[in-house]
């Protein structure tokens, strides 16, 4: 049994020709790179673009003078593009991906901030760090409840209504009783009522998980929609009056300069939040429950044939998910705002665009979560200083972002492959 | 079962070989009847009871899944764990498993390869090494050898030897006569459920097909020596990408001649899915031509290529030959049903559809309730018969059978085949995809052995089994071998036999 000949015959080169996936990218790189060295370097003004290390113009800040910022910086984008036409070794991508998008990025701001209205000539690094976490929170837990599910091959959908669920069962909870902890567990509660749902009628009943994700996003706008009117409107001070976690500095981390106020003076879903993300990474790759999830969502018949309890794996996961999506959902109403009607606003499918983007798994959900909260906190800004360019516009680059994505160009995307299928068993 | 056996189930396709053992390894519950293991009867309730009762199957389809490493399938449901309730998973003692396994019974493995990187006959081994860390008695084997090459048969075989002496009792299901006689030591034939009877190896072939089909069948397809006319299809230089965007067909010429039958033998996923699709115009074609009857059809739309005259019978029948909730009757009308007599306008005609489907139902032998039944509740063997019914019924130039008989009764098999050789003899150039090595042998005038995308030779049938085995494996000959006969010299001492096959052919 030694040896194996099909395994010595060399395979025929399979030619790709000069363009490879590196290879435009790093066109479409130079072109960004140009167009920013260009434009964005004859709009830029002579201002001094001053990055503040602080929340307002005050303190430590990093100065660049506009137009030279402008232009270095988009030089920058357009080496790294260079370097991809050029054949650059594959380990390096990512990385030379990643600085030519930051020179564009920073070329872009430089013009923006040299170009703004006299004395706002600065952004203040910290809030918008802080921004970026505050917005992309939401994202996180309903991106990581997609892990859950979608890697124990249920697709779902019903992330908006599990966080709308939780947010509403968090504020009206916490407000009837006035004990925040009761407020947190009843938006557990809130969101796992809705994973319950998903669970039975595509595991049981084998119910279409898309169609039924929907539906239940509509029933979860329905209900909290017709007790808000009946009840948190009409009594305000007794059902929609939820007390309010306050920010925990954390000693000695929130000292550090830019890091520590915008990320350990947070509250208590901004840490949970990001060591749920720890968490989920560890368990899903290290651990026996991980393992298994995974297997499930890939091939559960084969999972079956070794003793894994396939439809009770993909229960747990589910309800798990719906926990950890409802206290999403409680991060608004037990930390920031009083419940309103459709409060979430879409941010459970943005949420599954960053579990796409972040290639279903939990630190990639991060990422995409913080780049579509970065996008979000930028649009603000820029409509603060007045830019020229419509923050609508901005608004837009998450959901851009997610079609390339998807479309395969930051990379081979793969879903878990039986993710959407029902298990029926033999 | 005895200690050291290894014991065939021999039945045709749909006997019940597989559900027996579905039933002996937990996955499905029986209605009636028990399990008996050392006297005292098991219950079993899903597979980890079996597994705890020392019983292990490699399924037909292997139970792997494909993103996980070697390692990680072993140890998946059987997990080694640190650290109490959270479970960390203890690699590095699962891989000093797999690697003692491995090394014990001579299986050499890689734990840490993903398995979709492996070739079939080393995911069948991880299989085995799988059952074989979870310490069991009673391996089962359900159908193992027919994803391999011959050659990767032998060292199953071997490998079934050298377990059989440690102890391990196997049971070996198939249809293959040549492997039941080669190691088992006892044989249960089963027919239609039932045990129809058991038998010793020395059973000749004939006896076991007798008792399989419950009546003797001819194992051979008799036919003419064929009378090659003028070439029909024509494929040069075809590149063809599959789903992943890999090369799948990388270069490919071959001839099929009017009135002769080309095989193409191959290990399954060498590219003959992509090759036939590409010429159906059901998948684009990178580079290359395609040209019937001297006409370029390449970028041809599929309804196109089939009014060209070519008819088709797909690979897997569920998916791509038939509409399985529709009844017989509209199948067998698929391809024609807007055409005189059967439509006319937005409208069809059911009386004529229903007329023809009752003629062709007699005449291909169709057993069905009715034509009105729904094709689904039809015997692979009479599913495939409708299909075949349908593609012989227009005026055909070239036709293309990709796996004919697959999953097919022998009964079928027989009638499949000689209606293929009919087809043939009217004047028909017929391609026949297969990767039962044995059916092209029969059927073909001139094989055509596909490995990695090419076209590694061309041989007559006549040419020893081994050495196209060897074929299939990508091994070619270093001399032309005098043994390849027939129509065609051998393709021997090829380096890159693809290149040079166009002027091969002509000479034929």
């Amino acid at each position: 049994m030694s040896t194996m000949a099909v395994e010595d015959v060399a395979v025929a080169g399979v030619d790709q020709g000069f363009w490879t996936r590196t290879r435009k990218v790093g066109a479409v790189l130079l072109a960004l790179g140009l167009l920013a060295t260009v434009l964005f370097g004859a709009l830029a003004t002579g201002e001094q673009a001053r990055f503040t290390l602080s929340e307002d113009s005050a303190g430590a800040a990093l100065e660049i003078h506009g137009t030279v910022g402008a232009i270095g910086f988009g030089l920058l984008a357009v080496a790294a593009g260079v370097a991809m036409l050029a054949g650059l070794p594959k380990r390096w991508f990512t990385l030379v991906l990643g600085v030519g998008l930051v020179g564009f990025v920073l070329s872009f701001l430089c013009w923006q901030v040299s170009d703004a209205p006299a004395g706002q000539n600065f952004m203040p690094l910290v809030n918008i760090l802080r921004g970026t976490f505050v917005l992309a929170l939401p994202l996180i837990f309903g991106a990581l409840a997609g892990v859950l599910c979608e890697r124990s091959g249920v697709v779902n959908v019903a992330i908006e209504g599990q966080l709308l669920m939780g947010a509403f069962s968090g504020a009206l909870f916490g407000s009837l009783t006035g004990n925040i902890w009761v407020g947190l567990v009843a938006a557990a509660v809130g969101g796992a009522f809705i994973s319950l749902l998903l669970a039975v009628f595509s595991i049981r009943y084998l119910v279409d998980q898309v169609v039924m994700g929907i539906v239940l996003n509509l029933l979860a706008v329905g209900v909290t929609g017709f007790l808000y009117e009946r009840l948190m409107q009409t009594n305000a001070q007794k059902y929609n009056s939820a007390p309010r976690f306050s920010n925990w500095e954390i000693p000695l981390l929130s000292d550090i300069p830019l890091l520590g106020p915008a990320l350990f003076r947070g509250n208590i879903f901004l840490y949970l939040g990001l060591l749920l993300v720890l968490v989920i990474h560890i368990a899903l790759f290290r651990t026996r429950w991980g393992l298994r999830t995974r297997s499930v969502g890939e091939h559960p018949t084969a999972a079956d044939t070794l003793g894994v309890k396939v439809l009770g794996l993909r229960y747990r996961n589910v309800l798990l998910a719906g926990v950890v999506a409802g206290i999403g959902g409680a991060s608004y109403t037990l930390a920031l705002y009083s419940f309103t009607k459709n409060m979430i606003g879409g941010k459970g499918f943005i949420a599954l665009a960053a579990l796409i983007f972040g290639r279903w798994s939990p630190t990639g959900a991060l990422l995409a979560a913080l780049f579509f909260g970065f996008a979000d906190q930028l649009a603000t800004y820029l409509g603060a200083i007045n830019s020229v360019i419509p923050n609508q516009f901005l608004a837009m680059l998450p959901y851009l972002a997610t079609i390339l994505a998807v479309a395969g160009l930051v990379g081979r995307v793969r879903a878990p492959a039986a993710d959407g299928k029902p298990y029926i068993k033999g | 079962m005895e200690p050291g056996e290894i014991h065939a189930l021999l039945g045709e396709n749909g006997a019940g070989k597989s559900t027996l053992m579905n039933v002996l390894y937990g996955l499905y519950q029986p209605d009636e009847g028990e399990i008996l293991v050392d006297g005292a009867p098991l219950k079993l309730r899903g597979p980890s009871d079996a597994i705890a009762a020392g019983i292990g199957m490699v399924h037909q389809h292997f139970m792997l899944v494909p993103v996980f490493t070697v390692t990680e399938n072993i140890m998946l449901g059987a997990e080694q764990v640190r650290g109490g309730i959270a479970g960390f998973l203890d690699r590095r003692r699962a891989r000093r498993e797999v690697a003692e396994v491995s090394e014990r019974y001579n299986l050499r493995v890689d734990p840490d390869a993903v398995i979709e990187d492996l070739p079939v006959g080393i995911q069948q081994r991880v299989e085995i090494v799988k059952a074989l860390t979870r310490d069991v008695d009673l391996l089962i084997l359900d159908e193992p050898t027919a994803v391999l090459t011959p050659q990767e048969t032998e060292e199953l075989l071997t490998v079934m030897r050298s377990l059989k002496a440690a102890g391990k009792s196997i049971v070996f299901i198939t249809h293959k006569l040549g492997e039941v006689k080669a190691i088992a030591d006892r044989i249960t034939v089963i027919r239609r459920g039932k045990t129809v009877g058991t038998a010793s190896p020395q059973a000749s072939r004939d006896e076991l097909a007798a008792l399989m089909v419950g009546r003797s069948v001819r194992l051979t397809v008799e036919k003419e020596p064929a009378a090659p006319g003028k070439p029909v299809l024509e494929v040069s230089g075809l590149v063809v990408d599959d789903d992943r965007q890999i090369r799948a067909v990388d270069g490919i010429d071959l001839t099929v001649r009017a009135g002769e039958v080309l095989g193409v033998a191959g290990v399954q996923g060498n590219g003959q899915t992509e090759l036939i699709e590409a010429i159906m115009g059901l998948r684009p074609t990178l580079a290359g031509t395609v040209t019937l009857d001297g006409q370029p059809v390449h970028g041809w739309s599929t309804k196109k290529v089939l009014r060209a005259g070519v008819g088709y019978v797909p690979e897997d029948r569920s998916v791509d030959g038939l509409v399985k909730e529709f009844s017989v009757a509209e199948n067998l009308v698929l391809d024609i049903y807007d055409r005189p007599p059967f439509g006319k306008g937005l409208a069809l005609k059911p009386d004529a559809i229903a007329r023809s489907a009752k003629e062709r139902i007699e005449q291909f032998d169709v057993r069905t309730s009715s034509a009105d039944a729904p094709v689904g509740t039809l015997s692979g063997g009479n599913q495939q018969k409708v299909i075949v019914a349908r593609e012989l019924s227009r005026p055909l130039k070239l036709l293309i059978a990709a796996q004919p008989t697959r999953g097919v009764d022998v009964g079928s098999i027989e009638f499949i085949h000689s209606q293929v050789i009919r087809e043939r003899d009217a004047g028909t150039a017929v391609m026949v995809v297969s990767s039962e090595l044995d059916e092209v042998i029969g059927l073909a005038d001139r094989i055509a052995v596909m490995y990695r995308g090419r076209i590694i030779g061309i041989v007559g049938p006549d040419t020893p089994r081994e050495e196209i085995g060897l074929l299939m494996a990508g091994i070619t000959p270093d001399a032309a071998p005098a043994a390849a006969t027939g129509t065609t010299p051998a393709d021997g001492g090829a380096a890159a036999p693809a290149a040079e096959s166009p002027g091969n052919e002509d000479e034929a």
